[in-house]
């Protein structure tokens, strides 16, 4: 193909000079630096492009923009693929490779098209009625077929390995869309010192200037763009965005915007594909201009088929050839457009108007006429225009049509907001205040001529400046055509055959009237039972069209039927671009441990523990799996000594006069009598009385309380705390804050550790739960004697920057005692074999006296938590209660996530007796252990019950006994 | 009408100019035995179960806007029953069984595909807890598969099994799960309740209820008084309002949930499939589009829309799940109400006021109840005792302590579940 | 979504933490009653329109009254909740 439908010497945006080469459908293809695939494809004679979405009809391009309908290709870069990318939009670069999709076969020859003979049979809601019978036929049968013949593009099933963005911009003010308006008011607003954000979708800064090309100001459209973008783009105040798409309004001035920022560079290198960006503007002008509509007559969906203002668009932009052009319009933009165009060469076969409008012009006029049919297999060959003489087929190889325009105004209805019919325009128009800090200027309220938009941009930024408090310098508004618009509204033309309101979802004005028929009269059944609006563009040529067809056949009107919702984003936008950051580790932050270079170095596997990493085991040569190195490591604990790095845990420093106070109010136990230099462990309610957390509290000072957290409820604890203290004792002297990060803390565990510590050169004469500082080598460092290992044990806690060289000092000491560092599996077992609670037990649905600590919770002072735990239903019986569990056959082992049942029942809800919630194999005991919850538990020990895994298939009796299997008395932890 | 592949040929032939309406246009009568407020899912189907099951008539459904308006029309689609507490076990799995034979009782096609739910897991201790429910999706005599990484890796390969930030351990395989066409469900019961004789009145906003010595005697309308010897309150998304005209505060806080569609893509997601670590569940709708969902926005709002952070979160969730889909557009992001209570778990009881009925408190669990919440407030409304399999769904467990069904364990916040 | 927080300024909703309705700051009183507690923790007027309720802004700790409006997202007003014992 060599370009043969190019205009010589036209279109603004390419260059000439830089032929670009690229591939559609495995064909080569030459286009110039600027164009898009649309308007190289078009400027090479091929008109086709696309398969509808249902009847899989020839489809082409439409319009010159996003929006566009029927123009979706697939793009391929390798083994990436990107579906369903608008022809309109893609620019072409060196190496593109695109191709058309949803089809069986060739583009030409779509084995899908008999779905077009069948399309009585498709109306709308066909598939309501019908694949029903038999039943096992839908999920074998039915729907695989439908799925397969629906969807537009694909995807390739690659991850997506592209690099995506997202950033963030404040601005005074967001100007949105680059047309006249958004030009003029950018300009008055920056004039008068606001920073200015100034958003367009286009490669180039202009809109409808560019393209109709109206003189401003004496000078082209196109150059008095180019001026004022220049000027706005030397001052400092201004932001410039092109291939910027705003896509969506959300409260408080943020809006989201889309930045296309690689996809027409042939090897974009670092350069994101997209960007997505939040921008937080004080206040916004929408000026994004209007958008045409076509008009829904018989087989108005060709190729060739175009709508004016698409059409003027790849004339001017691209210098496309359409051939001879038939121009079917309801009002005056579409006959100055005819002017237009044969001002400009462009042979119009005719011009078919509906109204009676005077026959003088240099183009054939058909007043009172309707466009009745179209011929042409793969494109547009004949126009069936139909006047008071008769039916003429006029050869045309392009149809424009032009049946009025929309402002487009859908982000004035982000927030929910509907606009109002204006009948003068035969259109939406957006109502002021829709969404806060947001207005409107231009067309896209309805002020269609160029003169109309200058002025509002100038005045809709003034009202806005005031607000800001800035004063306007004064812009002289340009002057520029003026001319009125009229319009008598035709939405469809009743000829026969199926005229087309939704072009991306193949819906015609048969299939909105038999959504009416059938009862499905408002626009929202409307809209779901005939799917449309619901296309790749929205609606966006074919909402206000179908509910005028509905409003007719239901005899409401149209401001009586209303418009569905408008909702975000503006275009479609990538998921790659809007989750950009969340691919792979990137989704949630990474908390690394002090010691976690040094654990991976030891060979231990890493794995997730919230939002950090813990080592899983720390495997010795010869060890090939977890369960003999955790074996091991609890063996080494129990004989000798271990240290593990608990710095995870959640650690709350508290301190003030009256944190003693404040702290009896949060824990269900009374810390207010603890002594300085001990630890006492705590627990922790919800206000709705059930336990929220357990952890240790040390007073290391009359006034300071350092508390502990689990991993998991970290964060949680500390919001929790600090909301207790600020809605009920603010007035009382305390303040909290989390020093979880500021702290490396080490376990050591083990009738060793205290010959660790000695040769660390730690005095090791602190009594079972007390807490001192110490110096560590001359760092300030504390010392807890606390265990959660059933051994004697100690906390160890330097600031964060000494936790590496800690760790190593431990390893070392440790491993001359006969000891080990030890990982997360050896510190379960080890707490399970002492029958230590983790979230595994205190699951959000347990009291403390479930879990067998009813005790703790103080009889003598309120607590947060206390008065709901006596609701009747948190302490009746037949409450489920925290037991040991052991095999009753020693080598049989024990899953967790396992129900128990009574020996004899079946495994029903109604025979439930409880579930297993932690499960460990004890190398001390020689068999495995469970904890778990058992209906009135603590009353059935020593009986015999059936751990039930029948989603493993795993049956084994097990005796209930206490939970704390191993040291019951505590004798090795006291020392 | 009855609908039929036979009767889509012959209406085909003959240019489709025969289809009659799917429901009347009626005009309210002053008088009912039965007023439903509400035309969602759950109101349609408990007036379509009063009518087929217990033989009532004389019923009018009062929808403020258009039928099946509200969260039915506006929702991920999920169907499931892979409860782990009791209470909601039978339930929804009273629920499936009635989705499994939906088409068929309605003569209308409401697309329900078991195409299986997959609930991944990224630690042992969720190993754990999804083998717990499993279990306990066994013991309730449904379906239930433990999945492991290679597992998930043969029915998904396409997750990131390399490099996600959550390492996927494997997951818990619901393979009678699936998905059905939300509109068509909302349609297809009220086609059948205006089949057997309900009054479904649109555009008809419920102003009052009217009460008299402790019971009630109809509602206040905008279009006129309406009598009736018992009323139900079935208004997701505006329980609060409701129940306030007839002087009661509810447990529930009303919250947004969004939810998102992309473009139309050949078939590229077979299952339904839950990441729990990112909150975020996807499928493919028939006709193409990916259908994901997230968490609530979190704070209370009544605004059918919601924000960005939100938004982002939740495609950042499918970026490091699934990375395949980065090239699928967002097409539309849209919010709806969830009357969230503080257990997570839903309310189908009387109140203190005779003959009113409260349905309320799906949180986000409301799709796949709608048939079975039909069924079992039609029960407790025509014979004065609670169906069995919601039983436990009752409004004064949150002042007792008893029964709670917590299924997250996240206590009585009400947005956490 | 953009909250004033009382200490920082104007923060996009992702730095706080969202609790629930202002009626958690009136605790009852240890033996209020089963209808009290209920009120206080499961209650709620869930009002469509004005509402006060509560908010973390994680990065000062702070815990925050907002008055806003559950229809249309507008914050009216905020004020940190220690102000009113403090």
């Amino acid at each position: 193909m060599t370009q043969t439908h190019r205009i010589p010497g036209k279109g603004l945006l390419i260059d000439r000079a830089r032929p670009v080469r690229f591939t559609f459908d495995g064909v080569e293809v030459q286009g110039f630096h600027g164009d898009t695939l649309a308007s190289a494809l078009l400027a090479n004679g091929q008109r086709m492009i696309a398969r509808s979405f249902k009847y899989h009809r020839p489809r082409g391009v439409m319009t010159a923009g996003s929006e566009d309908p029927s123009a979706l290709v697939e793009v391929l870069e390798g083994s990436q693929q990107t579906p369903n990318v608008r022809a309109t939009t893609q620019e072409i670069h060196e190496g593109l490779t695109a191709r058309s999709q949803n089809r069986i076969g060739s583009l030409r020859h779509d084995l899908l098209a008999v779905n077009d003979w069948l399309a009585p049979f498709f109306s709308a809601g066909f598939y309501y009625k019908t694949f029903m019978w038999p039943r096992a036929f839908w999920e074998r049968l039915y729907e695989p077929a439908i799925r397969r013949a629906a969807g537009l593009g694909s995807l390739s099933g690659h991850h997506d390995v592209a690099v995506y963005e997202k950033a963030w911009a404040h601005c005074d003010l967001l100007v949105i869309g680059a047309g006249p308006a958004g030009l003029m008011a950018a300009l008055t607003a920056a004039r008068a010192g606001a920073e200015v954000i100034l958003a367009d979708e286009d490669v180039r800064m202009g809109g409808r200037l560019l393209s109709d090309q109206p003189a401003v100001g004496g000078l082209s459209g196109p150059d008095w763009a180019a001026r004022t973008v220049a000027e706005l783009a030397a001052m400092p105040n201004v932001r410039l965005m092109t291939r910027t798409t705003v896509t969506g309004a959300y409260d408080d001035g943020t809006f989201g915007a889309l930045e296309r920022v690689g996809l027409h560079v042939p090897a974009p290198g670092d350069l994101p594909r997209e960007c997505f960006w939040r921008i937080v503007a004080r206040r916004a002008i929408l000026a994004a201009g209007a958008l045409e509509r076509p008009i829904a007559h018989p087989d108005n969906d060709r190729p060739g088929v175009m709508l004016a203002s698409g059409l003027v668009s790849h004339v001017a932009k691209w210098g496309v050839n359409p051939g001879r052009v038939v121009i079917f319009s309801n009002n005056d933009s579409g006959l100055a457009t005819a002017r237009h165009l044969t001002a400009q060469g462009i042979e119009i076969a005719a011009y078919v108007d509906p109204r009676a409008i005077p026959v003088t012009e240099d183009f054939p006029v058909y007043a009172q006429a309707t466009v009745t049919g179209t011929r042409g297999r793969h494109g547009l060959r004949d126009v069936a225009v139909t006047h008071a003489g008769g039916t003429s087929m006029i050869p045309a190889r392009t149809l424009a049509l032009a049946g009025g325009w929309n402002p487009t105004l859908h982000l004035t209805c982000h927030m929910n907001g509907r606009p109002v019919w204006e009948e003068s325009l035969a259109a939406f128009v957006p109502k002021p205040g829709m969404v806060p800090g947001l207005s409107v200027a231009g067309a896209a309220r309805g002020r269609f001529s160029t003169a109309a938009c200058l002025a509002d941009g100038v005045e809709v930024a003034g009202e806005v400046l005031r607000d800001l408090s800035l004063r306007p310098k004064k812009t002289p508004v340009p002057e520029a055509e003026d001319a009125p618009y009229a319009i008598a509204p035709l939405w469809a033309v009743d000829a026969g055959g199926r005229a087309w309101l939704d072009f991306a979802n193949d819906v015609t004005t048969k299939d909105v009237r038999l959504a009416a028929q059938e009862g499905y009269a408002s626009v929202e059944h409307m809209k779901r039972y005939t799917t449309q609006g619901m296309a790749p563009d929205q609606g966006k040529s074919s909402n206000v069209a179908a509910l005028a067809v509905l409003a007719e056949a239901t005899g409401q009107g149209i401001p009586a039927t209303g418009t569905t919702t408008y909702r975000p984003p503006f275009v479609p936008v990538s998921i790659g671009a809007l989750g950009a950051g969340g691919r792979a580790e990137g989704f949630a932050p990474q908390r690394l441990l002090t010691s976690d270079a040094k654990s991976r170095a030891m060979g231990a596997p890493m794995i997730e523990a919230g939002l950090w990493y813990r080592p899983s085991y720390f495997p010795r040569a010869g060890e090939n799996d977890w369960r003999t190195a955790c074996d091991r490591e609890v063996a080494q604990v129990r004989e000798a000594v271990g240290t593990c790095d608990v710095s995870t845990l959640g650690k709350i420093d508290v301190q003030g006069r009256d944190a003693a106070r404040f702290l009896d109010f949060v824990y269900t136990n009374t810390m207010s009598t603890l002594k300085p230099g001990r630890v006492r462990y705590g627990l922790m309610l919800r206000e709705d009385g059930f336990v929220m957390d357990d952890g240790t509290c040390a007073r290391l000072a009359e006034d300071h309380f350092l508390v502990t957290t689990t991993t998991a409820a970290a964060g949680l604890v500390m919001r929790h705390m600090d909301f207790v203290h600020q809605a009920f004792c603010a007035d009382w002297d305390v303040r909290l804050i989390s020093v979880t990060e500021a702290w490396a803390q080490f376990a050591l565990a083990g009738p060793k550790s205290r010959a660790v510590l000695a040769s660390l050169g730690i005095r090791a004469d602190l009594p079972f739960m007390g807490c001192t500082h110490i110096d560590l080598g001359g760092v300030r460092a504390r010392l807890f004697r606390i265990s959660f290992s059933g051994e004697e044990g100690y906390e160890i806690a330097v600031p964060t920057r000494y936790g590496a060289s800690l760790f190593e000092a431990l390893l070392s000491a440790v491993h001359a005692e006969g000891g080990c560092a030890y990982g997360m599996e050896a510190l379960n077992v080890l707490r399970i074999e002492k029958g230590f609670i983790t979230h595994a037990e205190i699951h959000g649905r347990v009291t403390a006296d479930d879990v067998g600590l009813g005790r703790m919770v103080s009889a003598k002072k309120d607590c947060i938590g206390k008065a709901a735990a006596h609701r009747p239903g948190l302490t009746e019986p037949g409450r489920e209660q925290l037991v040991g569990l052991m095999p009753v056959n020693q080598g049989e082992t024990l899953s967790a996530g396992a129900h128990l049942y009574n020996e004899r029942d079946l495994a029903t809800r109604e025979n439930n007796q409880g579930y297993v919630t932690s499960v460990a194999p004890s190398p001390t005991l020689g068999c495995w252990l469970g904890l778990g919850f058992v209906k009135d538990g603590r009353s059935r020990m020593g009986q015999v019950i059936r751990l039930d895994d029948g989603l493993r298939g795993h049956k084994v009796l097990v005796e209930i006994c206490d939970p704390v299997f191993f040291d019951p008395e505590g004798g090795r932890m006291r020392g | 009408m009855r609908y039929s592949g036979f009767r889509v040929f012959t209406q085909g032939l003959g240019g489709n100019k025969g289809w009659t309406p799917a429901w009347r246009r009626p005009d309210p009568k002053p008088d009912y035995d039965i007023v439903i407020i509400g035309g969602g899912g759950h109101g349609l189907s408990t007036a379509y179960y009063l009518a087929r099951n217990h033989g009532l008539r004389n019923i009018a459904v009062l929808e403020k806007g258009y039928l099946g308006g509200g969260n039915v029309g506006r929702n991920t689609t999920i169907v499931r029953a892979n409860y782990f507490l009791p209470g909601n076990s039978e339930f929804y799995s009273h629920s499936l069984k009635l989705w499994e034979g939906l088409e068929r009782e309605l003569n209308y096609n409401v697309m329900h595909s078991q195409r299986g739910l997959i609930n991944l897991f990224h630690s042992d201790g969720q190993r754990d807890a999804f083998a717990r429910r499993g279990n306990a999706m066994l013991a309730q005599g449904d379906d239930a598969v433990l999945l492991d990484r290679d597992g998930v890796r043969r029915m998904v390969p396409y997750l990131d099994f390399e490099q996600t930030r959550f390492p996927i351990y494997g997951g818990l395989y619901h393979p009678r799960g699936g998905t059905a066409r939300h509109d068509a469900v909302a349609w297809g019961y009220a086609r059948g309740a205006d089949r057997l004789g309900v009054d479904l009145i649109q555009n008809c906003e419920v102003t009052g209820i009217d009460i008299q010595n402790g019971r009630v005697t109809g509602v206040q309308t905008t279009r006129g008084a309406i009598r009736a010897r018992k009323v139900a309150m079935v208004v997701a998304g505006r329980s609060g309002q409701v129940a306030a005209m007839a002087g009661m505060r509810l447990p529930v806080e009303s919250h947004i949930l969004q939810a998102f569609v992309t473009e139309g893509l050949k078939p590229v997601i077979d299952h339904v499939i839950s990441f729990g670590m990112g909150h975020f569940y996807i499928s493919q709708s028939d006709k193409g589009g990916l259908v994901f969902g997230g968490d609530l926005d979190f704070y209370a709002s009544y605004a059918a829309r919601g924000n960005l952070p939100m938004v982002e979160h939740v495609m950042e969730a499918g970026m490091t799940l699934m990375p395949m889909i980065g090239r699928a557009r967002l097409l539309r992001s849209w919010g709806g109400i969830m009357d969230m209570s503080p257990d997570g778990s839903p309310i189908i009881d009387t109140t203190h006021v005779d003959g009113l009925y409260v349905n309320t408190g799906w949180n986000y669990g409301g799709f796949k109840a709608v048939p079975a919440s039909g069924w079992c407030l039609a029960h407790l409304m025509a014979t004065g005792t609670p169906h069995p399999v919601a039983a436990r769904f009752r409004l004064d467990r949150f002042r007792t302590g008893r029964g709670l069904m917590d299924e997250e364990g996240t206590g009585a916040q009400h947005n956490l579940h | 979504m953009r909250i004033p927080c009382p200490c920082c300024g104007s923060r996009d909703r992702r730095e706080f933490t969202y609790y629930g309705a202002s009626v958690f700051l009136d605790r009852p009183a240890e033996d209020a009653g089963l209808e009290a507690w209920d009120a206080y923790l499961h209650l709620r007027d869930n009002p469509a329109g004005v509402t006060r309720d509560l908010w973390y802004h994680d990065p000062c700790q702070s815990w925050i009254e907002v008055e806003r409006d559950t229809v249309t997202h507008a914050i009216l007003s905020t004020a940190p909740v220690a102000r009113r014992r403090a």
